[in-house]
């Protein structure tokens, strides 16, 4: 009963979806009031059917409804409870549902929080988050439809992939699509710009909060999956340029150029053209890595179970919606008026260098991405393109952007005098050249990339400070006042880019400094490594709820004294007898000490065990919260809470400037 | 009576006499004894060595993982094969040869700088490159847009309104 | 014109896309088409006194397969093969991968034999040297000892008719 009601509320959004799409697009168009305010009920109405068909899956799931397929597939009864909920969308079909899901919120959001928009222009950004949501609607019902029957039932399910039985779990997918579909609405926003012709500075003041607070949880999601990796793995590394993690790494960069565009776009007026142009390109690359993590085009440990059938709907749908964008982006950019001139040194034209070297770093992990493809396609002699690829090729195109990042805060906009941002930078550049030659030294040797991050990471934090030194010297009162009477735009920007330096810093040390041993561990037998002395006491046989776990325990201490124990574990599910190793670790910030078992020995309790020193990898995690946060403080800026106050813009006297 | 006291007396001289006996009995190793953790590896010097070539080569079998870390039976079976060959004196070149004849350019995560790569490892400068160019040229507009001339006149009845108020 | 560029940029992609979905990016190419097939020496299965080498079927088109007895995808073509070796239509080695339990016997006695020989690796030496992934593999070479076709994963009658039989044709067999 409950599956069959979850399916038919997905056809009820599915209709609503269309209703949210066709009617205001066409009211915009014509200026028709009555057709244009269908959109927000719509959209809400869509988004409510939409959260009850969710429910209803989540609710087979927590029941064990093993009549579902899904369930059936992606459950086990033994599973704890919280993981039989996030099976909900640990499937290609659910987590689609959970896009739709997020898409439908968004879209909400929106309707909720544009009273100050012209009515055309909320009608079309609506309407146009409504046609993607009638894409995947479509998509979901036709060809991946979560509540399949399977009958007759199961007698239980295959479980859930041991790798995903962690909170990691709980929080990555919701977060990452919160930001990948998130863009969704600067895409809207930029097709409705594109549709009514209009472009102004208003424009980039109303997307601009929408698009910070989607970057923000794309960040905050990527953080995530990378730190679920690095505690789940079992071997230490947090990023593997595997082409899921490139999927949302590249709508992240297009997201940053795009932030920082709409900067210009707002304060001054310029770029329109390519802010608009990024936006399409930004949810774009969210859409293209819907397509290739579920078509089986490329290889992946993250992809879904492949289906050629599904993965051309996607690229149908890629076609129509981006093809489509990209043309009504041909025909009608021109009309955008060019924006104000500046100098060859201003903040302008350091953000445009911004822009450039992102596309740049997006181009080069796109091309790497891609070019197994290509050489496949073409017939050629197929390759793999791994991190020894990315890793040489990105450091180099980003560092520049990073060299740039501590300087474009403290240019003036349209005509910056380079001495003055001279003067004001010398010390940071002397300090941070100093830090840089002379810290290797003092963690363990000269490396010279871990230099350059030293570099990079305290000219950066050096330039936030001379940002702050900068801004209080004007205005009265004590220093607590003036802080607290600076924008809240501007603080977001020193944390985020306070936060790029801490995980600058972070990577510059863990990936130059970080040591490892594998040892054969008898019982009561120690190893040491950096410094730490890891006693092996054996292993005790441990139950949970799904598994069964040889534990080890291990003894750390430093200089006699005992710092931690650790109980990492060899760890056999019922469902399927995979086996997994689930690592313990002792995190602080200053290092991470990390252990995991690999395998047993002989019959006395030797085991082979693996012990890790990550110095400063918790500065990675502490560097994007940090990022996160400023974009959420960015985008609280009142500048926009101002504008939603102002409801006294009559509708109509808005609706008529279309 | 005085047998009894006399047994016990002979019990407790034997008591006595055993007590240092037991005492000098090798005990059993104490609970804890400290002993060092030898390395998994026979040489961890070729071991280091094998697991840096490793983590540039691709699993076969399960395609998404490095050489080095996986944990599937081939993965082994090569791991093996490449100890082997760097312990016969193999260097790290004829290693990757032996491997990419056996299975193609398909097993190394660096590719290789060929005629039909070259695109992938200049694309990255190469985009560089335009970016800079397009830069230059944005520029270079907004240079020429800015430089219309001020009309003095306006500039100085500009002043003079401001002056007034 | 170069507000046009996206959309070619994105066109072009959609191109390889819509390829990309008719190819496998997981399986892996063998570098043996068109090479010698390397040369070997293993004991028979239940015969160690008794070798098999790729010299020994010089002048002849015929099929390396290699196999295990606890994979089960072989299992799934051993009908076919069956079926081939009674039609006479090519001639069958069975190379059996790291059988280190020894059932390779046991099993082709209680199944039947496809195979004229069965060599055995039992530490997958050989099978590194013929850039074996898994089983099941089937190599075709030719009279000339040369690797002429690679199938991954079972054959089926599709797989023979659509690979393997074009192949045998064009060598005259």
């Amino acid at each position: 009963m409950i599956p069959e009601l979850g399916h038919f509320a997905l056809i009820v959004a599915l209709l609503l979806a269309l209703t949210q799409a066709i009617l205001p697009l066409y009211g915009a168009q014509r200026g028709n009031l009555t057709l244009m305010a269908v959109a927000r009920p719509a959209a809400q109405g869509q988004f409510v059917f939409v959260a009850l068909a969710f429910a209803c899956l989540a609710y087979a799931f927590l029941t064990n409804d093993f009549s579902v397929e899904n369930v059936a597939r992606n459950s086990f009864s033994q599973l704890p409870e919280v993981y039989r909920l996030t099976a909900t969308w640990g499937s290609h079909e659910g987590s689609m549902l959970l896009w739709v899901l997020i898409l439908g919120f968004w879209s909400t959001a929106v309707s909720v929080f544009s009273r100050h928009l012209p009515e055309d222009m909320a009608a079309r950004v609506i309407g146009i988050m409504g046609l993607i949501s009638t894409g995947f609607l479509a998509f979901l019902l036709t060809t991946s439809n979560p509540f399949e029957r399977l009958l007759p039932a199961a007698m239980d399910g295959n479980d859930m992939n041991p790798l995903l039985q962690d909170w990691g779990m709980i929080i990555h997918p919701p977060m990452l699509y919160m930001g990948y579909v998130g863009f969704a609405v600067a895409f809207a926003f930029a097709i409705a710009a594109l549709l009514s012709g209009k472009m102004d500075v208003a424009w980039a003041r109303w997307s601009r909060p929408w698009t910070t607070v989607a970057w923000a949880f794309l960040t905050l999601g990527i953080m995530l999956g990378s730190w679920w990796a690095y505690r789940e793995l079992g071997w230490g590394g947090w990023w593997f340029w595997d082409p899921t993690e490139n999927a949302s790494f590249m709508p992240w960069l297009a997201g940053t150029a795009l932030i920082h565009s709409l900067a210009v776009t707002e304060k001054r007026g310029a770029f329109k053209a390519w802010t608009v142009l990024l936006a399409l390109i930004a949810f774009s690359l969210s859409l293209l890595g819907t397509f290739l993590v579920r078509s089986g085009v490329l290889s992946s440990v993250h992809a879904f179970a492949t289906d050629p059938a599904r993965g051309a709907f996607i690229l149908g749908f890629l076609a129509v919606v981006i093809g489509g964008s990209l043309v009504l982006y041909a025909w009608r950019a021109p009309k955008m008026i060019t924006g104000s001139g500046f100098t060859w040194f201003s903040r302008e034209s350091l953000l445009l260098a911004n822009n450039v070297i992102l596309m740049a770093a997006l181009g080069s992990v796109l091309l790497g991405t891609l070019y197994p493809l290509f050489m496949d396609a073409v017939g050629q002699n197929k390759i793999s393109v791994g991190p020894p690829y990315f890793n040489a090729v990105f450091v180099p195109v980003m560092a520049p952007a990073l060299f740039l990042m501590a300087i474009g805060p403290l240019a003036r906009w349209k005509e910056a005098s380079l001495p003055d941002v001279v003067t004001r930078l010398k010390w940071a550049l002397g300090v941070a050249l100093a830090i840089g030659l002379l810290l290797p030294l003092t963690l363990g040797g000269f490396k010279p990339w871990a230099s350059l991050g030293f570099f990079l990471a305290a000219w950066i934090a050096l330039s936030v400070l001379a940002g702050f030194v900068d801004r209080l010297k004007h205005g009265q009162g004590g220093l607590l006042q003036k802080l607290a009477t600076l924008p809240r735009g501007f603080w977001g920007m020193q944390l985020a880019h306070f936060g790029m330096a801490v995980g600058v810093a972070g990577i510059a040390v863990v990936a130059n400094f970080q040591t490892e041993r594998d040892v054969r561990m008898e019982v009561n037998s120690y190893a040491e490594l950096a410094g730490y002395t890891f006693t092996f006491r054996g292993t005790t046989e441990h139950d949970g709820p799904n598994y069964r776990a040889a534990r080890g325990t291990l003894e750390v201490s430093q200089n006699g004294k005992l710092v931690a124990t650790l109980h990492p574990e060899k760890r056999i599910y019922n469902a399927g007898g995979m086996a997994m190793t689930e690592a313990d670790i002792h995190p602080n910030i200053y290092r991470d000490i990390y252990v995991a078992m690999g395998e047993q020995l002989d019959d006395r309790g030797a085991w082979a065990v693996r012990l890790f020193y990550k110095p400063f990898i918790n500065w990675l995690w502490f560097g994007a919260v940090f990022m996160v946060a400023g974009g959420f403080l960015a985008a609280s800026d009142k500048r926009y809470r101002i504008a939603l106050r102002r409801s006294d813009v009559p509708k109509n006297l808005a609706a008529q400037g279309a | 009576m005085k047998p009894r006291r006399i047994k016990h007396g002979l019990l407790a001289i034997l008591l006595a006499f055993s007590l240092p006996v037991l005492a000098n009995e090798p005990a059993s190793e104490p609970a804890n004894a400290p002993k060092v953790a030898l390395p998994n590896a026979e040489d961890p010097i070729i071991e280091q060595r094998m697991v840096n070539l490793a983590e540039d080569l691709r699993c076969l079998v399960c395609q998404n993982e490095s050489l080095a870390g996986s944990h599937a039976e081939l993965a082994e079976d090569l791991r093996r094969e490449i100890r082997g060959q760097m312990k016969s004196g193999k260097s790290d070149k004829e290693v990757i040869e032996y491997l990419t004849t056996r299975y193609g350019d398909f097993v190394l995560y660096r590719p290789p700088f060929k005629p039909v790569t070259w695109l992938l490892w200049l694309g990255p400068a190469l985009f560089l490159a335009i970016g800079a160019g397009a830069w230059y040229a944005t520029l270079r507009r907004r240079r020429a847009a800015q430089s219309i001339p001020v009309d003095e006149k306006k500039l100085a009845a500009a002043a003079q309104l401001l002056e007034e108020k | 014109m170069k507000r046009w560029l996206p959309l070619v940029l994105f066109v072009v992609l959609v191109g390889f896309f819509a390829k990309g979905l008719f190819l496998n990016p997981r399986e892996v190419p063998s570098p043996f088409i068109g090479r010698t097939a390397p040369a070997f020496t293993l004991p028979l299965v239940g015969n160690a006194n008794a070798s098999f080498s790729p010299a020994d079927m010089k002048g002849k088109v015929w099929m390396l397969n290699v196999w295990a007895p606890w994979c089960v995808s072989c299992r799934q073509e051993h009908g076919f093969l069956m079926q081939l070796a009674q039609s006479g239509a090519i001639p069958i080695v069975g190379l059996n991968w790291k059988d280190k339990d020894r059932e390779a016997a046991q099993l082709l006695a209680q199944t039947g034999s496809p195979y004229v020989a069965v060599p055995e690796d039992l530490d997958g030496k050989v099978g590194i040297d013929y850039g074996v992934t898994g089983t099941p593999e089937t190599y075709l070479i030719d009279q000339a000892g040369i690797v002429r076709l690679k199938h991954v994963g079972p054959i089926d009658a599709e797989a023979w008719k659509s690979k393997f039989e074009p192949k045998l044709k064009e060598l005259g067999a």
